[in-house]
């Protein structure tokens, strides 16, 4: 290992000793206050040294290939585990500003625990470490390493409070979690046995190898890669994979939703659109069908059965799953539109590329709602819709910035969103995929009712009580970047569509 | 063809209510002073529209587009648009319009007590909207400006209207999403489409020559519907218009006035400008269906009428069959070859305007008998003319301008409708003429019931306008007469707008 290995893996290494900094540092320091500090300042030196890695590469430049520190005959140990390429850095920066917002809105949760504070902002960061390598893996087993670095953390904190439902949302998380790994796993075999490797790139030059020479050789290979694609739905809340959200949303802590529903989809879609872009581009299937049908059936699913959630929370859970549908629409035309016949100039790489940007928008506009959310439950200690009666009176300020996030959710312009969907849609017909873009729409529309009736409740109905709220600066400060970064990616998207476009340019083959 | 330029003078028009908004939630303190700073920037606005009308030039060799303020929004390829406003002369004197009934709709609101911070806020915000969509030339901003509208008015009937105020503000949201929906379909396909490729409304419009064979992702007939759909629900016409009785019944005052005086002028605004203008080999192939849809809508709307009772739905679906001769007045597009004059379109245009006029009157007046008598039922009414003179006159003659009396200006939009719709389709036409015989019939019949008659002595301390409701009373009598006598000044202007849509048909010229 060189000092440039060392170089290439610094963020997530940086990221881990924060970890297990605060998780030291609970030990020793008795102000249980300061350890939302700690974990937030814990963030500076991987943020550091992601912007330094920014700056050093260029266009479609790998660090682990592509740099002078490395001679020939001393290739890198990385060279085919970790990409840290642009792609990557796109998703470390998501994941990175998802942490230090969600940190910063969990102080008011979490000091009404009484105990494993510490342990608490340690595995947020430790899930973080996860998703970021997640980013950049671009082998099976590092593959499966991040992915369960990145969701145990998760599972642990989502039974972190000592009540049945959240004991029950980690059971659960943990159950589907397992078996879908599970299944993974055995899809990595099976792909492993026919192409006789474990790197993409290895990958995707002999998946044309594997022909009708051997008995079921195609076909064995394809359920490989299904088995796979399982275990991505699992993470990125698509249907049918979905059974453990809502159940995990209405028990778990809220900020560790929150971190869940945004960072934790960010990087499932990464690592999806690595496996399929580089890895499996060739195999003569037609991914985009998958894709359209999971994309689909999560749309319809997460918006029908949102319709009729009384717990905002669980509403929520459905939500989340219908936006893994609108951003699998832009996964499907991404695939076809650069697979089969992808010659319309200028659009080359629309598809892809939408997905970044409505990543970018949705954790913008989700995490907006989520800490409004947050600091409202706190004060009501309710997550039932129908008590959230009469908030725009009792605080005119969050309501307007939740009724907004909600919005923003349904794509009302000029929200984050509104350009997200309009990307993704614009792709997607781009790609012929016209009827998956009307449902797209058409769910759209489904949805804002269920958001909009959250709204309703807010500012027409009465409450009973007058009692104001209000929320600790920690919270408002969350809040007001999020919501301002939703509003800038809205009014102003050309920042983030270039961004996007940049960061899926290794991507590309 | 490319314009560039910038003045600053229509982002002025379109954003100062929004500014004053803002500044009403921000600064302003106190009942009094929020009512007074409406007024006043609602009278800027004013001042600022009749200046853009009045600079609109209208010699030969002026552009087409004036007062352009334009520069790029989303620089990215596979996005691009731009932050684009401009008057032609179909727009000019729809933002004449709006700024007039936007000032009307803010004095007539001077008696709200309800959570008056909040009500300005949205009457303002709903103007910006509204002015936007007429002065915006790009379909991306004006798409975003037309979805812009919806909150405010939402909000304004469900908050500040009576009877079944929430059902009737979720149905006017859930038809106009759904309406927006088509819309933006048709305007990512506009996109698509190779031989297009741009959100610029002055470029499509100029192309509509090429777009008669060029192949496209959907159909051009089918590009033709989709916005037809949406601007329809609008407008509205038969069988799309259930939502209007109810928002229109339960809306506040105000809200009244601008949704019957400029919301529906949206639709038939889209219809001139992106039916017509974009797609005028379409428009002359199917203006049979239009004609057809518009005769049902006229007639269908008329009877209705008849059957009403309570002031506000009487006048909401009498607009049901004023709002069908617009439709009519684009239908004479589909004259045979070498006949095709402007007259028609004219006359749809000059309908927009005098109905808002008009219609705006008669809600005024209706908002004020309903203030002071608190009902609308027209058999508990009677007599009110001895009570109050004032009102009554400025209801009467808006009726009598509503069933096109010579003189007042209804008469001059029905008449040029006629005109351009009898020799493209002469027995249609003859029956539509009907509609305005009943419109005699209901208007003078509810005259009649609800005003003259025999005193009522529950009526008797009932008080006339007061000098700062006659205000908006005698600026629309004003620009009503007006009109009539003086139509030139706006059908000229209204020709130099809608004469080159028609340039690129075989007929026209």
């Amino acid at each position: 290992m060189s000092a440039h290995d060392l170089y290439v893996i610094s963020p997530y290494l940086g990221m881990v000793g924060a970890a297990l900094l605060v998780i030291l540092l609970d030990l020793i320091v008795p102000r249980k206050g300061l350890l939302p500090i700690f974990a937030f300042l814990g963030l500076i030196a991987p943020l550091t040294l992601s912007v330094f890695q920014a700056f050093d590469l260029d266009d479609s430049l790998n660090l682990v290939k592509g740099s002078e520190l490395l001679s020939a005959s001393d290739p890198s140990i990385l060279l085919n585990s970790l990409s840290v390429d642009r792609f990557a850095l796109f998703f470390n920066f998501l994941v990175l500003a998802a942490a230090g917002l969600v940190i910063m809105a969990s102080t008011d949760y979490v000091r009404q625990m009484d105990r494993y504070q510490g342990e608490y902002y340690g595995l947020i960061l430790f899930s973080a470490t996860g998703m970021m390598l997640l980013a950049a893996a671009t082998e099976l087993i590092t593959i499966y390493i991040a992915v369960e670095l990145s969701t145990m953390p998760l599972v642990a904190l989502s039974a972190f409070m000592n009540t049945a439902k959240s004991s029950e949302a980690g059971m659960k998380f943990l159950m589907v979690g397992a078996i879908s790994s599970a299944l993974m796993l055995y899809g990595m075999a099976l792909i492993y046995g026919f192409t006789g490797t474990t790197t993409l790139s290895d990958i995707a030059a002999s998946v044309g190898n594997v022909s009708g020479d051997i008995p079921f050789g195609n076909y064995a290979l394809l359920v490989g890669v299904v088995l796979l694609m399982v275990g991505f739905g699992f993470k990125v809340s698509s249907a049918p994979f979905q059974m453990w959200v809502p159940d995990v949303y209405e028990g778990g802590p809220t900020p560790v939703i929150a971190f869940l529903s945004v960072a934790s989809k960010a990087a499932a879609f990464a690592i999806l659109l690595r496996v399929f872009f580089s890895g499996f581009f060739d195999v003569s299937l037609d991914w985009a069908g998958l894709f359209a049908a999971l994309a689909a059936a999560s749309m319809i699913i997460g918006n029908l059965v949102a319709i009729g959630q009384t717990n905002i929370r669980r509403l929520f859970g459905y939500s989340t799953i219908a936006h893994a549908g609108y951003i699998l629409v832009g996964m499907a035309a991404g695939v076809k539109a650069t697979g089969a016949d992808g010659n319309i100039p200028g659009f080359l790489s629309v598809g892809p590329d939408s997905v970044l940007f409505y990543l970018g928008a949705y954790a913008a506009a989700n995490l907006t709602a989520f800490f409004a959310i947050i600091a409202i439950g706190n004060r009501i200690g309710s997550d039932r819709i129908e008590d959230y009666a009469g908030i725009a009176r009792r605080s005119p300020l969050l309501a307007a910035i939740l009724a907004l996030a909600l919005a923003a959710l349904i794509g009302v312009p000029p929200t984050s969103i509104f350009i997200g969907k309009l990307y993704i849609f614009t792709a997607a017909v781009n790609a012929d995929l016209v009827w998956l873009a009307i449902v797209g729409v058409i769910s759209s529309v489904v949805s804002a009712y269920y958001y909009i009736r959250i709204i309703r409740v807010m500012f027409l109905q009465p409450s009973t009580t007058e009692e104001r709220i209000s929320a600790p600066p920690a919270s408002w400060a969350a809040l007001g970047i999020a919501g301002a970064a939703m509003l800038f990616i809205g009014i102003a998207p050309g920042f983030v569509l270039d961004l996007s476009k940049i960061a899926v340019g290794p991507l590309t083959p | 063809m490319d314009i560039s330029g910038y003045t600053g003078l229509m982002t002025a028009t379109v954003f100062v209510p929004a500014a004053g908004a803002v500044a009403i939630l921000l600064l302003v303190r106190g009942d009094r002073n929020i009512r007074l700073f409406a007024v006043a920037v609602a009278l800027a606005d004013l001042v600022l529209s009749l200046v853009v009308f009045g600079l609109f030039d209208q010699s030969e060799r002026a552009d087409r587009f004036q007062l352009v303020d334009k520069f790029s929004w989303i620089p990215s390829e596979s996005l691009k648009a731009n932050f684009f406003l401009g008057v032609d002369g179909l727009s000019a004197p729809l933002v004449a319009l709006t700024g007039l009934l936007g000032f009307c709709a803010i004095v007539a609101s001077m008696h709200v007590k309800l959570r008056v911070k909040e009500y300005f806020f949205w009457l303002l915000l709903l103007q910006t909207a509204v002015m936007g969509v007429f002065s915006t030339l790009d379909l991306l901003l004006f798409f975003m400006f037309w979805e812009l509208e919806l909150v405010p008015m939402y909000m304004l009937i469900s908050i500040w209207g009576s009877g079944r105020k929430e059902y009737s503000a979720m149905k006017f949201l859930i038809f106009t999403i759904l309406g927006s929906a088509f819309m933006l379909v048709a305007i990512v396909a506009v996109f698509l489409t190779p031989e297009l490729g741009t959100f610029d409304m002055t470029q499509l419009s100029t192309k509509g020559t090429i777009l008669v064979s060029a192949g496209v992702l959907i159909p051009l007939s089918g590009l033709f519907w989709l916005f037809f759909v949406a601007f329809a629900i609008k407008l509205p016409t038969w069988p799309v218009h259930t939502w209007l009785p109810d928002a229109h019944t339960d809306a506040p005052t105000a809200a009244s006035v601008m949704l019957a005086g400029v919301l529906l002028k949206m639709g038939g605004y889209g219809l001139l400008r992106i039916n017509v203008g974009m797609f005028p080999s379409q428009t002359d192939r199917f203006a049979w269906a239009l004609i057809a849809l518009g005769v049902v809508s006229v007639l269908y709307g008329a009877v209705v009428t008849m059957r009403q009772t309570d002031l506000k739905r009487l006048i909401a679906f009498s607009s049901v069959s004023h709002m069908g001769l617009v439709l009519i007045g684009i239908g004479s597009v589909g004259i045979s070859e070498g006949e095709l004059t402007v007259t028609g379109l004219n006359g749809a245009a000059m309908q927009l305007f005098t109905h808002g006029t008009i219609t705006g009157l008669l809600f005024l007046g209706v908002g004020l008998v309903y203030d002071k008598a608190h009902t609308r039922y027209i058999p508990d009414l009677g007599g009110l003319a001895g009570r109050m003179p004032i009102v009554a006159g400025a209801i009467l003659l808006a009726g009598l301008a509503s069933l096109g009396l010579p003189g007042l200006s209804g008469f001059v939009s029905e008449l040029l409708v006629f005109l351009g719709a009898f020799r493209a389709y002469a027995w249609p036409t003859a029956l539509a003429v009907l509609g305005i015989v009943l419109a005699a019939g209901y208007i003078l019949w509810m005259m009649e019931r609800a005003f003259f008659g025999p005193r009522r002595e529950r009526f008797d301390h009932l008080t006339d306008a007061s000098l700062v409701e006659a205000i908006p009373l005698v600026i629309m009598v004003i620009t009503i007469v007006g009109i009539g006598f003086y139509p030139s000044l706006l059908t000229d202007v209204f020709e130099i707008g809608l004469a080159p849509m028609l340039d690129v048909l075989p007929g026209g010229g």
